[in-house]
């Protein structure tokens, strides 16, 4: 078995006064798909974010240990450089600066953390052509600012297109598939799939159980209330799909 | 203070009578008469409280030689590297031929210096020189106009696609120091016409104290089509006030990008007259301050007659203990009716001790019409730096990244893409952006 990638620990944390996250233990090795799943207001967002270093939320014990390094001691541009890529549920609107331009920023961000050279805008143009592919998009997307104007659908795409152009380590995806057609669901799923290599692994939080039509995971764990209640193998995620989540939260609390 | 000006006046108009026409004369009087009447404007005005020009009003300005030694690459930063266009050179406030382009008067384009068209070299000035820049908009402008001698005139002609932009440089050298410039242009856009113009206030000693005060009257007719960018980059030493006056005829188009970035304290009065109907008047303006800079924007939008549309958009960035100013009237009479209006103003403030007073005021006595406004002031916003950071963007980087962001949206509403790309440098540039 694979070296542990991410090792969270009895993990919690808070936003403002109410804590949100009450112990979580997760492993993920790599070359692993994990689907987080569960209910409204169960915390899989919030698992995530924490995972990036949103600065909105509190660790107030546990801990995350990513490559055997503290996760949570880092910047988050630093899980960033070192791999770590948090596909945002609402992706932020930025006008004013092109997508091309942001994204050749934080490309040659992480290069420079890893001790590459720049790239300079033309070869960057190359690299995106090839992106491009992925995410079926042709080049004007690039030429238009961050997010901006741009649809739901659009949004979750653009997502996809930076996690493809930075080739994450680790990539946590925050509720891509909520709110898209088949298709983009379709592009969401390839753009996972190509980073389905032996040294890298994913963590999809999600609602629905139909994403994993497209991804098939290694392991699917269930949140309620701040804790993992239950982990299983696919066939969970289509059993939460018959059943829904209830019988789930009652095991918890009885 | 006013003193100097007067003796000044006085000296110039018993030399100058020789070489001005007729009816400027007087003109020039009623300006100095107003002017001494009322002498610099006060904190107590209304118009002034929060910007308070007593460091200009009691500095005993002298008149510079504009002989200062200059080389044309001494200039190359300011003209954007395109040798084609129409340049004017200034050197303190003076015109020097010898530092612009030729072809000064092709395709239905006629620029002349004013100095020269005013000793009379036959170009028609009476029409419209001194008519849409009233002596009572404000003191500064009765000194200018009590004063007019360097400048430049631009005239597009009937239905002239101008190619080729026209830009006039106002370049300060060390010689300035101490010294009062006061520029007065002329544009103006013929029915059916397109141009730009661009103007540069730009210095070649950074360390110079001086102050600018300049006029610019611009023109449209009928269908015209103009885009104005004003480029205000003074020593941050010096002092600028600006002030330009728009008069538009109908189906006009006319659009200005006023870049503040200069000066200890400079201030730009920008008044749009929407003088006939169908006319289209787009606003965009960008401050960026540090330091103890006191930068102001009055603008003001006339809405005189019906169906015609403004837009208006200020940014600011401030930084370090600067402060900002900006008021935007816009005023709708009775007969506007349809009139649409929108004016926008954001702040960013990137330290505790930057101040921003911003005052929207809108009077409107018609009331078939649409009018919004609205101002912000306030920083970054913490999850958009988050989202850079996570992308692997360090902090510092991230805030610069995002500042340059909010002022680019603004910049590309330039549509001259030369001054816009150099507008974006300039802020990078001063930003310290990646």
């Amino acid at each position: 078995m694979e070296a542990a990638l991410l090792e969270i620990q009895g993990l919690r944390a808070s936003a403002g006064d109410t804590e949100i996250l009450r112990g979580i233990d997760l492993t993920v090795r790599a070359g692993e798909v994990h689907a987080v799943m569960g209910p409204n207001g169960s915390g899989k967002s919030t698992l995530a974010q924490v995972i990036a270093g949103h600065p909105a939320y509190k660790v107030t014990s546990g801990q995350i240990l990513y490559q055997g390094r503290d996760l949570l001691d880092m910047e988050p541009e630093e899980r960033a450089q070192a791999g770590v890529f948090l596909a945002f549920q609402y992706p932020v609107e930025i006008p004013g600066i092109s997508n091309a331009y942001f994204l050749r920023a934080a490309y040659n961000e992480i290069r420079k953390a890893r001790g590459l050279e720049e790239v300079d805008s033309l070869d960057f143009l190359d690299l995106l052509e090839e992106k491009l592919r992925v995410v079926e998009w042709g080049p004007d997307i690039m030429s238009r600012a961050v997010n901006s104007g741009f649809s739901g659908g659009e949004k979750k795409r653009n997502e996809i297109l930076q996690m493809a152009v930075l080739e994450p380590t680790l990539a946590v995806l925050d509720e891509t598939d909520s709110g898209l057609d088949i298709d983009a669901l379709r592009i969401v799923a390839k753009g996972v799939n190509a980073l389905r290599q032996p040294d890298k692994a994913t963590i999809l939080v999600t609602h629905y159980q139909r994403l994993l039509n497209y991804i098939i995971p290694d392991r699917v764990h269930v949140l309620s209330a701040g804790r993992i209640v239950k982990s299983g193998g696919k066939e969970l995620a289509l059993e939460l799909e018959a059943r829904g989540y209830e019988w789930l939260e009652e095991a918890v609390t009885t | 203070m006013s003193q100097t000006f007067l003796q000044e006046f006085e000296t110039r108009s018993t030399a100058a009578t020789a070489d001005s026409p007729d009816w400027l004369e007087p003109v020039r009087r009623r300006a100095m008469d107003r002017f001494a009447a009322t002498g610099f404007p006060t904190a107590r005005e209304e118009e002034w409280r929060f910007t308070p020009v007593a460091p200009i009003t009691q500095t005993p300005w002298r008149q510079a030689s504009g002989t200062a030694r200059v080389k044309r690459q001494d200039l190359e930063s300011f003209v954007f590297g395109h040798p084609e266009w129409i340049t004017l050179v200034f050197v303190d406030g003076v015109y020097r031929e010898e530092l612009g382009s030729g072809g000064l008067r092709s395709g239905g384009i006629q620029v002349h210096s004013l100095a020269d068209a005013i000793s009379g070299n036959g170009v028609p000035l009476q029409a419209h020189l001194t008519r849409y820049a009233p002596i009572d908009s404000s003191a500064f402008t009765a000194l200018n106009t009590a004063l007019i001698r360097e400048g430049a005139i631009i005239q597009v002609g009937a239905n002239t696609e101008a190619t080729r932009p026209v830009h006039l440089v106002f370049v300060t050298t060390k010689e300035a120091h101490g010294c009062a410039i006061q520029p007065r242009n002329l544009i103006v856009v013929e029915r059916g016409a397109r141009a730009a113009v661009v103007e540069s206030y730009v210095s070649l000693a950074p360390g110079s104290s001086y102050w600018t005060n300049t006029v610019t009257e611009v023109v449209l007719g009928a269908n015209a089509w103009l885009e104005h960018t004003r480029i205000q980059r003074e020593s941050e030493r010096a002092f600028h006030i600006g002030a330009t006056h728009v008069h538009q005829l109908r189906d006009s188009h006319y659009r200005n990008f006023s870049m503040a970035m200069g000066g200890a304290l400079a201030r730009h009065n920008l008044h749009a007259r929407l003088n006939d109907s169908n006319v289209e008047t787009l606003l965009y303006g960008l401050y960026i301050t540090r330091g103890d800079q006191l930068v102001d924007n009055h603008t003001t939008i006339y809405h005189d007659q019906p169906n015609c549309r403004s837009w208006e958009v200020y940014k600011g960035i401030l930084d370090g203990r600067s402060r900002a100013v900006f008021n935007g009237k816009v005023l709708v009479k009775p007969e506007a009716q349809q009139t649409d209006a929108k004016q926008t103003n954001r702040n960013l403030l990137l330290s505790d001790q930057a101040k921003v007073n911003t005052k929207p005021q809108l009077e409107i006595f018609a009331d078939d019409v649409k009018c919004t406004h609205g101002a912000t002031v306030g920083r970054l916003d913490d999850l958009a730096l988050f989202y850079a950071r996570s992308r692997g963007v360090p902090a510092q980087d991230a805030q610069r990244l995002l500042t340059y962001a909010f002022a680019a949206e603004v910049i590309a509403e330039v549509t001259l893409q030369p001054v816009r790309e150099e507008l974006e440098h300039l802020v990078r540039e001063r930003l310290g952006t990646l």
